[in-house]
């Protein structure tokens, strides 16, 4: 079932349409890669599904529900631009933000003090804002996030300015959180980070959808037939009009082949010529070359 | 409704316990009585080294049992000023007082001071103080005219209003203007209030923006309840400091009251208890202050008062909102924040000068219009109220200031929602009107 369902929506600003037309599901339980270059409309589109505004045309539903005043307190939203007050003191700040999302004055200060601990700063409570370090504010925005435990989080470039260790403690953290049964909405441009955390992505150009599906799938339709081929020995000499050969070294070979022609066929003609192979592989191209193949052809 | 209970708590208490609010809470007051007892103590001290002076009186008219007068000491000596100046020259005395001869044509009279050193300002007019009656009263003994009929010649002009129809209410001379003060007071608190307090609110609105955690609030509650908890918030701070200050005034002028022996006038209470405890004191009494005594008691209370209250807050509620709206259009860039917070004042400053103005004619059509007109009644009404305006007035403003106050606050939350989420480019006045029309 679709924890999110966005369908057709449009956002029209008075001189640009910012969303236009956008369908798409996210599943339950999924970690799910919204994708798009700077200015595509990403953060219109989770400004509309975080209620911050509303869409023109189009619904929006929240697990087969209409939009409305109820679902703010099942959504985490972690801005792109993080902000806290500078100048209160950081359990305050956190109780007033889980008060906002609904919680009572007392579960929400268990749930902080669970967070205290697991991110090892339980003396942090009266510590003011301004006086901690720009990674450890990332962190009290995050605890801020999720500290009311949310149904769908929506992190937007979650890991912006943070050290790789402190990636890694809000990585895992995204991880159990998924584990326990939270959906997560990934916003990013950052295509290595999508291939390791997302099944799913949506990829938004110019307020549309250009590319929507399982990172898997998208790969397989985008692939090129690319095989490497490692092999001991010397070169081979391949000559067919069936496949192209685009680089060779002393100990590997980059071949194209025609869409018709199976993989195991070339395996075939490169036995019957006695190449001594060690590796066979084929090369898919990357989330970031796909992106930046499509938002190239829709931008033409 | 939970949610601007929540922003309102935070916005209050995160202010109530800040050191600057402490400060200007408590300091100011003090400070401020400090200020003036050290201004009082300066002006209160003048020249305070004491001068010797010879005066030689060739008018006649000195009285020479008069040796001193505040620092001078007066001496009477020498009969000529050569003699005089050959003290002065020995360095017995300071300086000389020549009065030259005079008679009863004499308009302009000049007293020589005879010395190297100059007079200090107080000193000379001590001995202007000093020789101006004496020159008047050989005035008046040689003229031969008589003290009594000199008396006579000053009137002291009053114009006492008497109603002529039997139901209008009786009015007193002193009425328009005690109630043009009372009003004028809270027409003068409300202008502080808007003034000190809607500013932060638009400081607190663009502090917000700028530091980008609206965006995290906005997507927990709506920006309507964030601006009106916002709103309420800063007033309650307001109304605290208002109180806090009031209570620290009765304080310090009862202590002041203790300590100096200066009598505090007790504004409201019992006027016929104060004038017999005040003949039994024997006091003159001060007919004024009786007679302000007596128009404090004959307002009707029961109505001006609830009005009173409703013109502040609903003028607060206004201008704040006004406020907010203008916090949410700023970016950090301060030039435009001060073209932009000019929007919100200047409706404020010319109420202000509005209601200055009707003290002094309360039934000027400027006057009667402003009250009535949306911005200014709040700020113009509370001047009137006291004199018993039309009741057709009355209800005007007060229905122009409920539609006023709700159709403001809709369309600064109009502005807010948006402006909170615009950024890197000033908002023109064209496009805050854009943004009132754009969908959610």
């Amino acid at each position: 079932m679709a924890v999110l369902s966005l369908d057709n929506v449009v956002k029209q600003y008075s001189n640009h349409r910012a969303v236009d037309g956008v369908t798409f599901d996210v599943e339950e339980g999924s970690i799910f890669g919204l994708l798009g270059p700077n200015g595509a409309g990403k953060t219109s589109l989770i400004r509309i599904i975080t209620t911050i505004t509303a869409a023109d045309e189009g619904t929006v539903m929240i697990n087969g529900e209409p939009l409305n005043s109820r679902h703010p307190s099942q959504i985490g939203y972690l801005p792109e631009e993080r902000g806290l007050y500078k100048k209160m003191e950081v359990g305050d700040q956190l109780l007033f933000l889980a008060q906002l999302k609904g919680l009572e004055k007392r579960d929400a200060k268990k749930k902080i003090d669970f967070w205290f601990e697991r991110f090892e700063i339980t003396d942090w409570w009266t510590k003011k804002v301004q006086e901690l370090s720009k990674g450890m504010q990332q962190k009290i925005q995050f605890i801020s996030t999720v500290v009311h435990e949310p149904k769908l989080l929506i992190l937007d470039e979650p890991f912006s300015g943070l050290d790789p260790i402190n990636t890694n403690l809000i990585k895992d953290e995204i991880y159990r959180l998924n584990q326990e049964g939270t959906s997560i909405i990934f916003s990013t441009h950052r295509m290595e980070q999508v291939e390791e955390v997302c099944e799913d992505i949506v990829l938004i150009n110019q307020g549309r959808v250009v590319l929507n599906g399982k990172v898997n799938d998208i790969k397989e339709t985008y692939k090129e037939n690319i095989f490497r081929i490692g092999y001991k020995g010397s070169k081979p000499s391949l000559s067919s009009n069936k496949y192209s050969v685009i680089s060779q070294s002393n100990d590997d070979i980059t071949i194209q082949m025609t869409a018709e022609m199976g993989s195991n066929e070339l395996l075939n003609d490169l036995i019957r010529q006695g190449v001594d192979i060690d590796s066979y592989n084929e090369i898919k191209p990357t989330i970031n070359e796909i992106f930046i193949k499509k938002v190239g052809e829709t931008n033409e | 409704m939970n949610n601007i209970l929540l922003i309102l708590q935070r916005e209050f208490w995160t202010r109530v316990k800040s050191k600057s609010f402490l400060l200007t809470t408590f300091l100011a007051p003090i400070g401020i009585v400090v200020f003036y007892a050290a201004l009082f103590f300066i002006m209160s001290r003048g020249s305070d080294n004491v001068k010797n002076l010879a005066v030689i009186d060739n008018a006649g008219i000195v009285d020479q049992s008069e040796t001193k007068r505040n620092n001078l000491t007066l001496s009477y000596d020498y009969s000529d000023l050569e003699t005089a100046k050959a003290a002065y020259l020995a360095e017995k005395i300071d300086g000389i007082i020549e009065l030259p001869p005079i008679s009863t044509d004499v308009t302009n009279y000049d007293i020589v001071f005879h010395s190297d050193e100059q007079l200090a300002i107080d000193e000379t007019s001590t001995i202007e103080r000093l020789y101006s009656k004496k020159v008047r009263n050989f005035k008046i003994q040689t003229l031969g005219i008589d003290q009594s009929q000199l008396d006579l010649i000053d009137t002291d002009l009053n114009v006492s209003p008497k109603t002529i129809k039997e139901t209008a209410k009786d009015i007193s001379s002193l009425t328009s203007t005690v109630s043009s003060v009372l009003g004028g007071i809270v027409g003068f608190l409300l202008f502080m209030m808007v003034m000190i307090y809607g500013s932060q609110v638009m400081r607190s609105v663009s502090e917000e923006k700028i530091n980008r955690i609206v965006e995290v609030l906005i997507s927990s509650i709506k920006p309507f309840q964030l601006m009106m908890g916002k709103i309420l918030g800063v007033g309650s701070v307001g109304l605290l400091q208002v109180l806090i200050w009031a209570v620290l005034m009765i304080v310090i002028s009862i202590v002041g009251t203790s300590i100096l022996g200066i009598s505090a006038m007790d504004f409201g209470g019992d006027t016929a208890a104060i004038t017999e405890a005040m003949t039994q004191e024997g006091i003159k009494l001060d007919e004024n202050v009786v007679g302000v005594m007596k128009e404090l008691s004959s307002i009707n209370w029961a109505m001006i008062v609830p009005l009173y209250i409703f013109y502040f807050l609903v003028g607060y509620l206004t201008y704040s909102a006004l406020f907010a709206a203008v916090g949410s259009a700023m970016g950090d860039d301060i030039q435009d924040a001060q073209a932009l917070t000019m929007v919100a004042t200047l409706p404020m400053i010319i109420a202000f000068y509005i209601a200055i103005a009707a003290v002094t004619a309360p039934h000027s059509t400027m006057a009667v219009w402003s009250s009535i007109l949306p911005f200014f009644g709040p700020v113009v009404m509370p001047v009137r109220l006291a004199l018993d305006p039309p009741m057709w007035q009355i209800v005007a403003s007060v229905l122009s200031s409920i539609v006023t106050v709700i159709a403001l606050t809709w369309l600064a939350g109009r502005i807010y929602r948006i402006g909170i989420l615009m950024y890197g480019k000033k908002a023109s006045f064209k496009e805050l009107g854009k943004w009132i029309f754009y969908n959610g």
